[in-house]
């Protein structure tokens, strides 16, 4: 009876999987922080394999950042976060859009171009949140985000901005891949190419905001880069990668939830750890069958 | 140094009447000669790095590594260490890891962002057993991580950093040649007998350490723009080599002290944002001037 009872004041893992679940779905918090778990997962899956395939790690890795500043300036001015974060987003993806397209061969001056805009878009946070003086835990919360207290309007906002950049993500994923994979091939058969890296940049940016607002800022990227490159170094089939990488996005993030639920330490601790742990056994796994040689492209 | 800081004073509205008795002022105060001091130290060794890093293509390790720096810090201090044991071990050992992961001494960008996605993962496992360990008075310790806290440098640390910054950029001057070499044409290099490698670990031992020491005057966030932003503006203005390092150094150190002065002239703005914001002014200003100015003579070493 007594340990009944401090089992149900604290949750604590059992043998028996239904109750375990059952104890897990009990607060209606934890029910939105699946929910917005699982669109997040969906996402950044989809969005982080081309990602991964453009080798875009560094510039998704900045749009992951830019909600930061967004959702800090808009608490300044009083507006909504979602028109902030936007703001933000949309001009820092042009600005990195427009810098890859100036150089063409050699060296390219985009890489100073995304790490200068990602300190500056840093610095306005931290200005933003010294200058609303609220606590500083606020921006921990803003950088590493919290699964707790998601509301059912938050959980709505991240469904929509999802489910646009997935449908944007949808209706240009032919021409994107073949730009992707052969630049000048798709250039040449008429695919407005430079068309299609700033717009792939936006997408980028509204899945990676939209989702930073919940995860965190600087864990949005764990989700980005580690399930499509765990699902790349597996196959080399777009579709077959493209479904790998939300699979492995949905297990990782519903795991990472459950055990930040019933232990202390923060969920983004447990979501990058058993990512990187599926990302290191594929690449065992990749070498123990290595004789098939990668075919295409190299 | 006074003749260089007179004019970003005139430009303060707050200093207008009196810019030199604001300068006076400004000077007075022992934890401004300190930043001052740091920053420039770091500022200068920051230049240099940076304008080989995006020769090399590899800015993307260093902000990699700007986050290491944020998880070795909160590891250290949670272990309860001094931060900055943490913060050299951390960059440094995961420059040579890095190093050696890829090809040639460089690893590919997804590696990078794989690894220091899980690292910063353990920074935060770390912030919160710190936070949560320390009840009160501790809960800043990330933030200063984070953005940097350089008037609160006191002289011990001022030293340290002098002597790393120093130390960096003998040694960057020391293999610049051969770098150099490796960056521009790593094949050839390697036939003529440069130790393609070698230099590469060395060089990314550099970075961590640049990256290590400018922690604590920017914060770990805020270093990739004291890296990138003064070595790309450089980039455009001149196709030269050793000009542009020198002028990524000298841009760099002059975002220092200006923002350093914009913040003391208004207190509101944080010393780590006024300087990258600088920067990123200064490269709007560079690249819109550029537009009306044929390219006589592009970088780009094809």
């Amino acid at each position: 009876m007594v340990l009944h009872l401090l089992a149900s004041s604290q949750p604590q893992l059992t043998w028996d999987i239904g109750r375990d679940v059952r104890q897990l779905l009990e607060f209606p918090f934890m029910v939105n922080a699946f929910r917005v778990g699982t669109i997040v997962a969906v996402t950044a899956g989809c969005v982080g394999w081309f990602m991964v395939l453009r080798r875009q790690t560094f510039a998704g890795h900045t749009l992951a950042i830019v909600g930061f500043p967004g959702a800090a300036g808009a608490v300044l001015v009083g507006v909504s976060a979602d028109v902030g974060f936007f703001a933000f987003a949309v001009a820092a993806a042009l600005v990195i859009g427009a810098s890859s397209r100036g150089a063409r061969g050699g060296f390219s001056e985009e890489s100073s171009v995304i790490a200068t805009v990602q300190a500056f878009a840093l610095a306005c946070g931290f200005l933003f949140t010294s200058l609303y003086r609220g606590n500083l835990t606020g921006v921990n919360a803003l950088l590493f985000g919290s699964f707790l207290g998601i509301t059912n309007r938050e959980v709505l906002t991240v469904a929509v901005l999802s489910a646009a950049a997935l449908a944007a993500l949808a209706a240009m994923a032919r021409p994107l891949l073949f730009a992707s994979v052969d630049p000048d091939v798709a250039d040449a058969s008429g695919v407005p190419v430079r068309l299609l890296g700033p717009v792939f940049l936006v997408v980028l940016a509204v899945a990676a905001g939209s989702t930073g607002q919940i995860t965190g800022a600087l864990l949005v990227f764990a989700l980005l880069v580690l399930p499509p490159a765990t699902a790349q170094r597996l196959t080399t089939h777009p579709g077959m990668g493209v479904a790998l990488s939300v699979g492995i996005a949905v297990a990782v993030t519903w795991a990472a939830l459950a055990l930040a639920y019933y232990s202390s330490y923060p969920i983004g601790f447990y979501l990058t750890s058993i990512a990187f742990a599926v990302y290191l056994l594929a690449g065992a796994a990749g070498r123990i069958r290595r004789p098939r040689p990668m075919a295409a492209t190299s | 140094m006074t003749g260089t800081l007179a004019p970003v004073a005139v430009l303060v509205p707050w200093a207008g009447l009196a810019p030199w008795a604001g300068l006076g002022h400004m000077l007075g105060h022992d934890f401004i000669r300190n930043g001052l001091v740091a920053g420039t130290a770091i500022a200068a060794a920051a230049g240099m790095v940076g304008y080989f890093l995006v020769l090399r293509s590899q800015v993307f390790t260093a902000d990699a590594l700007s986050h290491v720096a944020f998880t070795g810090a909160l590891v250290a201090l949670t272990l309860g260490l001094d931060a900055r044991v943490g913060l050299f071990v951390a960059t440094i050992g995961v420059a040579l890891l890095l190093g050696t992961m890829g090809p040639r001494g460089r690893a590919d960008d997804v590696t990078v962002g794989a690894t220091f996605a899980w690292l910063l993962g353990i920074g935060v496992l770390a912030l919160s057993i710190f936070t949560s360990g320390h009840s009160s008075g501790q809960g800043t310790a990330g933030v200063n991580v984070l953005f940097g806290s350089i008037y609160g440098l006191g002289t011990p640390a001022v030293r340290t950093a002098v002597l790393v910054a120093a130390g960096v950029v003998v040694v960057t001057g020391l293999i610049a040649r051969p770098l150099l070499f490796a960056s521009i044409d790593e094949a050839v290099a390697a036939a003529r007998g440069v130790p393609v490698r070698a230099v590469g670990l060395v060089f990314l031992a550099l970075v961590g350490a640049t990256a290590a020491e400018a922690t604590q005057a920017v914060g770990a966030l805020l270093i990739l723009g004291l890296l990138a932003g003064p070595a790309g503006i450089a980039m455009r203005l001149t196709a030269r080599p050793w000009r542009g390092l020198a002028l990524a150094s000298a841009i760099a150190v002059g975002a220092m002290w200006g923002g350093l002065a914009l913040s003391y002239a208004v207190p509101r703005l944080p010393p780590s944002f006024s300087v990258i914001a600088l920067v990123a002014t200064a490269y709007v200003a560079t690249v819109a001037v550029g537009r009306f100015q044929p390219r006589a003579g592009a970088v780009t070493p094809t």
